[in-house]
């Protein structure tokens, strides 16, 4: 066959054919796996949150979302009938977005954590997924930011920062403090106050 | 050239990481270690071998001069269909790659060999050449993932090679990318003679 030549007639009626086909497939596949992707969420939001509260079933019988003071979504809690799991997003880690999910006991220590999202460097910041894990070297398992002072030790704080990643463990406590303040409604450390904010920046 | 030549081509004479020099964002970005590597270099194959065989069988319906329009439309229905397809049945590859897979779009290497290939072969010989050309791509990028994986953490493919305290971080960062490029270039090109 032929090549079509470039008259302003084939050219509109192949892009248009072109574009019409790819919205098709496009479409279809989205229909196609749209179930599948909603579920893979659910599950992987459902196991973090047995996870974070230590518990075999967790059955969350309440959801609430927490608007901060810009009205942009700052946490998510889920209230389960073993306890309460929040989940909360830090903006300024290493690669963008840090979201943690942390299970708090009644007494609002913490009883466990998860990272549900993040793109912190493989090697570094990336250990923040068992660095702070019960057992190892940064663990904030069963540490009350009430009552413990929730930043890194450079900063004055009770957490061991991750080896060469203090911008990734930054971000990460502060994560947790959000998660706490959504919990209790009370602020548990001095991370989030503007004026400790700018001290830590100087400090980096 | 038959089919065969075709498909070494891409492989040795014409690997695209080595000696084309194409695709280079993926490729240091992707390569943190070398399972991140071949994920990537595979994933690309899969859009390379579909956008390949698809605008060799429609290069006659489509006037010179909307080509380029034309295989971008194609090449990026297909990397969202694929990234729609990892998302539902691959999450842990999801987890890894999400942010690089809309990239693929963007691959020289993709809309380079519609255009200098498929858009002049036949359907069987692009073929060839896309999976030629993919597995070039995912051998030097699982060879590049490796190095870094191995001089940054003593692993390969997260099996231990040497204790983790004497690896160079710098070859998991960005800088080490461009330094392992560098002297795996200089390598293969001291092998191809």
């Amino acid at each position: 066959m032929k090549k079509l030549t470039s008259t302003w007639y084939n050219m509109a009626l192949v892009l248009t054919v072109i574009s019409i086909i790819a919205a098709g497939a496009l479409a279809y596949v989205n229909a196609l796996t749209q179930g599948p992707i909603a579920e893979i969420n659910q599950k992987n939001l459902q196991a973090g949150i047995k996870k974070v509260l230590c518990a075999p079933e967790a059955k969350v019988t309440a959801t609430d979302s927490l608007l901060d003071a810009k009205g942009q979504l700052a946490a998510i809690r889920y209230t389960t009938d073993s306890g309460v799991a929040v989940q909360a997003t830090d903006h300024n880690a290493f690669g963008g977005d840090l979201t943690v999910l942390v299970g708090f006991a009644d007494d609002g220590s913490i009883k466990g954590y998860t990272i549900l999202q993040s793109a912190e460097t493989p090697g570094l910041g990336a250990k923040a997924a068992e660095w702070f894990q019960q057992g190892q070297k940064g663990s904030i398992i069963g540490m009350n930011p009430s009552k413990n002072n929730m930043t890194v030790s450079k900063d004055g704080g009770d957490v061991d920062a991750i080896t060469a990643s203090t911008i990734t463990s930054r971000a990460f406590l502060r994560a947790v403090c959000q998660a706490y303040q959504q919990f209790s409604g009370q602020t548990c450390c001095d991370a989030l106050t503007g004026a400790s904010a700018q001290h830590t920046h100087n400090k980096q | 050239m038959n089919n065969f030549k075709v498909l070494l081509n891409g492989i040795i004479k014409e690997n695209p990481t080595f000696v084309l020099l194409l695709g280079m964002c993926p490729t240091l970005g992707t390569t943190s270690s070398a399972i991140n590597g071949m994920s990537m270099g595979l994933a690309t194959m899969a859009v390379l071998i579909c956008s390949n065989l698809i605008i060799s069988l429609i290069k006659n319906l489509i006037p010179d001069m909307v080509r380029i329009p034309s295989f971008i439309v194609v090449i990026a229905s297909l990397v969202t269909i694929l990234q729609m397809f990892i998302k539902a049945y691959a999450p842990d590859v999801d987890a890894k790659l999400g942010l690089f897979i809309p990239l693929i779009v963007v691959n020289c290497i993709i809309l380079g060999r519609a255009e200098a290939f498929a858009a002049k072969r036949g359907p069987l010989a692009s073929i060839c050449d896309g999976i030629g050309m993919g597995l070039g791509f995912t051998l030097g990028l699982t060879l590049l993932g490796a190095s870094r994986e191995l001089l940054g953490t003593g692993q390969v493919f997260s099996l231990p090679v040497f204790p983790e305290q004497y690896g160079a971080l710098v070859f998991v960062l960005a800088p080490g990318a461009f330094i392992a490029l560098g002297y795996l270039i200089a390598l293969v090109n001291k092998v191809r003679g």
